[in-house]
């Protein structure tokens, strides 16, 4: 039983060797071949995003929250649509209703937000 | 099965709040009064449909409708409505006059409707959610205001709390009984031997719903969410939301946990003692009225709670009797409370009444009205409230009980008193209130005539509170 299982995620054993393979080999290449000549410019963070080590108390624009607020909303309801996705052969009208239900109410916030302009940057 | 047309007035309540969002939202100008006209035809047509409702579980028992939650509806609608009216002008002034306001307030008595019909830990969570998400929001109204973001904030992180403590005695309840429908759990804790896992969950959940009452003691938050948020945002919290959580508390009790009663009447017993002691003594101090309001609130909840304690039909008949009557009498008080404004400003000090009895006589006359029937004076509606649950009290044999919400009633007496005192024996420091607006009036004056003349015809409620503990015990 327990062997039958072990055996079952094998293949996964081997994708992780295989992953970590390239990966290694990928960025070990890079370090011993490549010429190095670094600079603050390009060892500083991709110009949209953060300084991954930073003070946590640093102060950002409120908008981020907001789309972030928003990307969650969004998110779910897609996490929902997939197991409403393949399940839909079972549950039938009542499902599909219930389904078509969520999303008219999300459409509804999707006006509401967009009229209120929460989805302009300025 | 689904039965859907047994939540006619939930999903007409819901459709209709997502029209009027969007009517709300898509013209470019601000549409307050309009949306919140549209709001009162959507929650007289909701109570229309309740009182037209059938009986029986729908949505797979995840939902009842019975005579019970039609009581409970039909109260917390009326809160819901004439606390709307309440908002009208007030909001106007105080610049939240945004449409948003009363289209929260209908979400919130969605949630409160769905909490009273829940017939399943699922469904109950749902609607107190949609409820507590949409009070948090209008307790923040004011957002320009810190004390009313600090109320959001406060309401909020506390609430979440209860939420938590609640989802984690239900999740218990789960491990140990199997099932979260109200029906099967009443029929799965029926033995004697119920063991001491579910027991727990029992507390856990009642210590969620007792934050939804703010009952000792977990009351800490009202006071202060009571005085930062907008005066009629105060006045919707102290009513709809309350008539409903306790209405939560007793068909969560009475229904799946009947069996447990031995094990709940203690914390009740306990809740009920420490609010009443706590509603008396605290208000004492009180100079800002919305605080004083806040622990008369608590103090009311510990009385209507003594009926639960008794756990017998005729205790359960005085709880429903005691929320109606407090609900009028506190949108009345309210009513008085959002009148208060001089020169455009609104008061809040109970010292700002003072000299109301010569300047205002009609309203000074239903603020007194309000007031000595809060203290539980005959022949005002608010001494039947509490004659019916020391009634059960005593009846039962809960002496100690009993003594304590006579003994209380009598301090807290003082400062409902004290105000009718500054209404009519302080002279006037600075001219009289401001007029008030026609919708304030009416408030004023219906939910006063109920207060004056319900012992005339008190048969009317007490019959249909009867009806409706009948269905929740059988």
């Amino acid at each position: 039983m327990t062997q039958q299982m072990l055996a079952e995620y094998f293949p996964i054993l081997v994708f992780l060797g295989i992953a970590a393979a390239i990966a290694s080999a990928m960025v070990g290449g890079a370090m011993l071949v490549a010429r190095q000549k670094p600079n603050p410019e390009k060892l500083s963070a991709y110009e949209c995003g953060f300084e991954p080590f930073d003070d946590t108390r640093r102060r950002f624009d409120v908008r981020f929250y907001l789309v972030a607020i928003l990307f969650i909303i969004f998110d779910l309801e897609v996490a929902f649509l997939f197991p409403w996705a393949v399940a839909l052969g079972e549950i039938g009208w009542f499902g599909f209703l219930s389904m078509m239900g969520f999303l008219g109410v999300l459409t509804v916030g999707f006006v509401y937000e967009w009229r209120k302009g929460a989805l302009d940057w300025e | 099965m689904l039965n859907w047309t047994l939540a006619l007035p939930e999903i007409v309540l819901g459709v209709s709040g997502l029209f009027i969002l969007l009517g709300g939202v898509i013209p470019k100008k601000e549409s307050f009064f309009p949306v919140s006209m549209a709001v009162i035809g959507a929650l007289i047509l909701a109570a229309v449909l309740v009182l037209g409702q059938g009986e029986g579980t729908a949505f797979l028992g995840q939902y009842v409708a019975d005579n019970f939650s039609r009581f409970a509806k039909v109260l917390i609608l009326l809160g819901a409505a004439l606390g709307l009216l309440l908002a009208l002008d007030f909001n106007e002034k105080a610049g939240l006059g945004r449409f948003e306001y009363p289209v929260l307030m209908l979400f919130a008595t969605l949630g409160m409707m769905v909490m009273v019909s829940a017939n399943d830990l699922m469904s109950l969570y749902i609607g107190l959610e949609l409820l507590s998400l949409s009070l948090y929001v209008i307790a923040a109204f004011d957002r320009d205001n810190p004390r009313s973001a600090e109320a959001g904030l406060k309401y909020f992180v506390l609430g979440a709390l209860a939420s938590g403590l609640l989802l984690y005695g239900a999740s218990l309840v789960y491990g140990f009984a199997g099932t979260t429908n109200f029906d099967r759990l009443a029929d799965a804790l029926s033995g004697d031997d119920v063991g001491t896992g579910v027991v727990v969950g029992l507390v856990f959940v009642l210590a969620g719903l007792a934050f939804k009452v703010s009952a000792v003691p977990f009351h800490m938050w009202t006071p202060d969410v009571y005085e930062g948020a907008p005066t009629p945002v105060t006045a919707f919290f102290a009513t709809a939301p309350k008539v409903a959580a306790i209405a939560l508390l007793m068909h969560v009790l009475i229904g799946p946990f009947g069996d447990l009663s031995a094990q709940w009447m203690q914390v009740i017993w306990v809740c009920s003692a420490g609010s009443m002691i706590l509603g008396a003594f605290a208000a004492i101090g009180q100079r800002n009225i919305k605080r004083l309001m806040a622990y008369s609130s608590i103090g009311h909840v510990g009385y209507a709670l003594m009926g639960l304690a008794v756990a017998n039909d005729t205790g359960y008949r005085g709880v429903l009797v005691y929320m109606a009557i407090y609900v009028v009498m506190n949108l009345g008080t309210f009513a008085v409370l959002i009148a208060m404004r001089r020169r455009g400003r609104a008061l809040e000090q109970v010292e700002d009444l003072a000299g109301l009895g010569k300047t205002d006589p009609a309203m000074a006359l239903w603020m007194a009205v309000f007031m000595f029937s809060m203290a539980g004076i005959p022949p005002l509606a608010g001494f039947f409230g509490k004659l019916y649950v020391f009634l059960a009290a005593v009846q039962g044999g809960f002496w100690t009980l009993a003594v304590i919400g006579i003994v209380t009633s009598v301090i807290a007496s003082y400062y409902y008193l004290r105000i009718v005192k500054v209404m009519y024996f302080d002279a006037a420091p600075d001219g009289a209130l401001d007029a008030r607006p026609a919708s304030l009036t009416v408030v004023m004056a219906s939910t006063g005539l109920l207060t004056l003349l319900f012992f005339l015809f008190p048969a009317a409620l007490i019959g249909a509170a009867q009806v409706a503990v009948a269905s929740l015990a059988g």
